[in-house]
């Protein structure tokens, strides 16, 4: 019993001493967790694939998609994000050129539609002004830009703007056939999965996607299958790890 | 000793009228409005009243007196419109201008006379002036603002009561003279009284107590022994500032400065006056003439310099300076109250609040234009297209609830049509094309029936489902009408997460 007991002892040792030396790691490298508690408590087990377990704010995240199934699935996604991020009186702005997010269906994500202020401009290029104006203004808790392409120049220029100003910003890239390269804090893409009833009874279930961070700054790309149910994320089942030497390298 | 004109015009209403409509007056004219179930004249022009019409006749006699008789709606409260308009005007002739309701204006004139060069002639100027506007006054100036109000309208002699007398300018005045209530005018004459001259003598107790204090009140007003106090009109404060230029400017450097002296200015005004801008125009004036302007509104009051100066900036540029601009002028046509809690709420306290988010969406506003700014609010509808409302300000609350049936979280813009495969009557769909791609139903849930609004548009209702195919995407899809009236048609009109 003893000597068993003594190695799991040493193992957790052993692994608390690593994570401990990757916040050092971490911390050395100049980054900083901004305090979330709220975010990460709804994230559920989403939050470990991120450096020191907690959501990055203060930073771009992309959201890439193909198909306008694959929007809604997003919009879907991101909303849930948002309602735990905007708290109690956070504003959201949300700028697009063809936008057909419908906000009556917001308060399903536990997101109030009338905190939200939409910009809804006819050319690419007013989107990226207002999303860097928006990213400079303190108010703003989160800001979401529908966006076809974006340069890595350009992704850079949010992400100074974004780390500065503590806004966090999401951009939704739709119809990319070549995924070029940006400074975005993570990528994400995120799929609808055929949903799931209580005792298998007729009808169209909660929602539920496939969610793939395909790249994280400092963490661990990983997908999941993720549920949605009165008003929290559950996620189905850990996947395995999509971390390997070759993704490293990419990314 | 002061020196007080009493305006009165006589007919003001019908006046005003007869400006804009000339035919009127030659023609015997009236104003009605409707009282206790008929139509009673308000107010009647001079030749409606040398006919013997009056206020408070019904319009029915009037027209059985006078056939010819011309009858028109009254404005409520025009009288007050018009007196402020004219109390305003009147500023020209002194600072200080009093509205006396219901038909004219006291002005203290103290000192002001000598400058048009004596009492007739400034009363003279007033007449010549408000007649040559189209209005029938009388106008009368002495001591005491009693006696101006009495003289104009009931005396017979010099309307222009010399300095130092009084009692003798309204000995020979009816007691209406002094502004008394009708009942104790009509008191006044029961007993035979029917001029000033036969009561100012009799003992002030016995005064008091048949006709009580306040009739003492109005007699020592007119007398002079007590003062009586004007609340004078205030003119509407212009907010402008102009800067000219010794030399023309014609660099954009030397218009940025310009618009940062004047805005200083201005900003240093209102923020003494508690007022904040919501709509400024910088002008420049060219050399040749020619003017050039830039526009900026905010979303709220501001008296913010360095916000307004960003605002100015986005669009300075388009002011060509051609050979140079010798005048430059900041206006602010509307102004809005703005209170120092207000600014102390606002300050930093985040949510929409924010004053840091009302100045973002001011420059958006400003750089693409207000139209892009949009806030849904829930509105009592439940056809989808209309059940979300444009909100009026960052500030309005939802007055309803929102809708807690599962709606798409994309929406078409126009539902689009798609072939579909369904058991009849009211069964969803087994399958359906949309773009070219055949999507088999695995899930369904509906129909969710939802009826046109008659009352404000005509057309079938919708049966909604919602469905989910094979791969796990969602959809929200319609049938437009009824299964038996074999011209339904499918429709795909969203989609769900």
């Amino acid at each position: 019993m003893l000597p068993e007991a003594g190695v799991i002892m040493i193992l957790n040792r052993k692994a608390d001493i690593l994570t401990e030396l990757q916040s050092d790691i971490l911390r050395l490298q100049g980054f900083r967790t901004v305090n979330n508690g709220l975010l990460d408590a709804d994230l559920g087990v989403i939050k470990q694939a991120f450096p020191n377990a907690s959501f990055p704010l203060s930073c771009i995240h992309e959201f890439i998609t193909s198909q306008q199934e694959h929007r809604a699935a997003t919009n879907g996604f991101l909303s849930g994000l948002l309602s735990s991020l905007l708290g109690v009186d956070g504003v959201l702005l949300w700028i697009g050129t063809s936008r057909y997010l419908f906000p009556p269906s917001l308060p399903a994500f536990n997101l109030s539609p009338e905190r939200i202020i939409f910009i809804d401009v006819s050319k690419q290029r007013d989107v990226h002004w207002v999303m860097e104006e928006a990213l400079k203004c303190k108010a703003l808790t989160a800001v979401v830009a529908e966006v076809k392409e974006i340069s890595f120049i350009e992704s850079r220029r949010f992400q100074l703007a974004a780390e500065q100003n503590k806004v966090t910003g999401f951009l939704l890239c739709h119809q990319t056939k070549k995924i070029s390269a940006t400074a975005c804090a993570s990528r994400w893409k995120v799929s609808p999965l055929p949903s799931e009833t209580i005792d298998d009874l007729p009808g169209v279930g909660s929602p539920k996607w496939h969610v793939e961070l395909m790249k994280v700054r400092n963490g661990k790309p990983q997908s999941w299958d993720i549920q949605w149910v009165d008003g929290k994320f559950v996620p189905i089942y850990k996947t395995v790890s999509l971390f390997t030497e070759q993704n490293q390298k990419a990314g | 000793m002061g020196r007080f004109v009493s305006i009165w015009f006589r007919y003001l209403r019908t006046d005003w009228f007869s400006l804009r409509q000339p035919e009127l007056k030659k023609l015997p004219f009236v104003l009605r409005s409707p009282s206790r179930g008929r139509m009673i004249i308000t107010a009647a022009n001079s030749v409606a009243a040398q006919q013997g019409l009056h206020c408070e006749m019904a319009v029915a006699d009037a027209k059985a007196l006078v056939p010819e008789l011309q009858v028109q709606d009254d404005i409520p409260d025009l009288t007050d419109k018009l007196l402020r308009r004219l109390a305003e005007w009147c500023i020209r002739f002194t600072p200080l201008v009093a509205i006396d309701p219901p038909d004219g204006l006291l002005f203290d004139a103290t000192g002001c006379s000598h400058l048009w060069g004596g009492d007739d002639k400034y009363i003279e100027d007033i007449t010549r002036k408000l007649q040559a506007r189209g209005y029938d006054v009388r106008i009368a100036m002495a001591d005491t603002v009693g006696i101006a109000w009495g003289v104009a309208r009931f005396g017979n002699g010099s309307l222009i009561i010399e300095s130092g007398i009084t009692i003798d300018a309204l000995v020979n005045l009816p007691p209406e003279a002094l502004r008394l209530e009708a009942d104790v005018t009509e008191r006044l004459h029961k007993l035979g009284l029917h001029t000033i001259r036969q009561f100012i003598r009799m003992p002030r107790t016995s005064l008091r107590r048949r006709f009580g204090q306040h009739f003492l009140q109005r007699l020592d007003k007119a007398l002079g022994s007590e003062i009586e106090i004007l609340s004078p009109v205030h003119p509407v404060e212009l907010y402008q500032e102009r800067l000219p230029c010794f030399d023309p400017v014609a660099t954009s450097t030397g218009i940025e400065m310009a618009l940062k002296e004047l805005l200083t200015k201005l900003c240093f005004r209102l923020q003494r006056g508690q007022k904040g801008l919501r709509k400024a125009i910088f002008k420049g004036y060219r050399i040749d003439g020619k003017v050039e302007k830039v526009e900026v509104g905010t979303n709220r009051p501001s008296h913010h310099v360095e916000h307004l100066l960003k605002l100015f900036q986005i669009n300075l540029g388009t002011i060509e300076p051609s050979l140079g601009i010798e005048l430059f002028v900041l206006e602010a046509p509307i102004i809005e109250e703005y209170l120092p809690q207000q600014e102390q709420m606002w300050n930093e306290s985040g949510g929409l609040e924010d004053i840091r988010l009302s100045e973002l969406l001011d420059r958006l506003a400003v750089r693409i234009g207000a139209h892009v700014i949009h806030r849904y609010l829930p509105d009592e509808h439940y056809w989808p297209e209309r059940s979300v409302k444009l909100a009026t300000s960052l500030q309005e609350k939802p007055s309803t609830q929102w809708p807690i049936k599962p709606r798409p979280v994309q929406l078409l813009p126009k539902p689009e049509p798609i072939e579909v495969t369904a058991p009849i009557p009211d069964y969803p769909p087994m399958l359906f094309r949309y773009k070219d791609k055949v999507h088999m139903i695995s899930k369904a849930d509906g129909p969710e029936r939802i009826e046109q609004e008659w009352w404000l548009q005509q057309g079938q209702h919708r049966d909604y489902y919602r469905v989910e195919d094979e791969e796990g995407r969602r959809y929200w899809i319609f049938r437009l009408g009824h299964y038996h009236d074999k011209i339904y048609q499918w429709f795909l009109h969203g989609f769900f997460a």
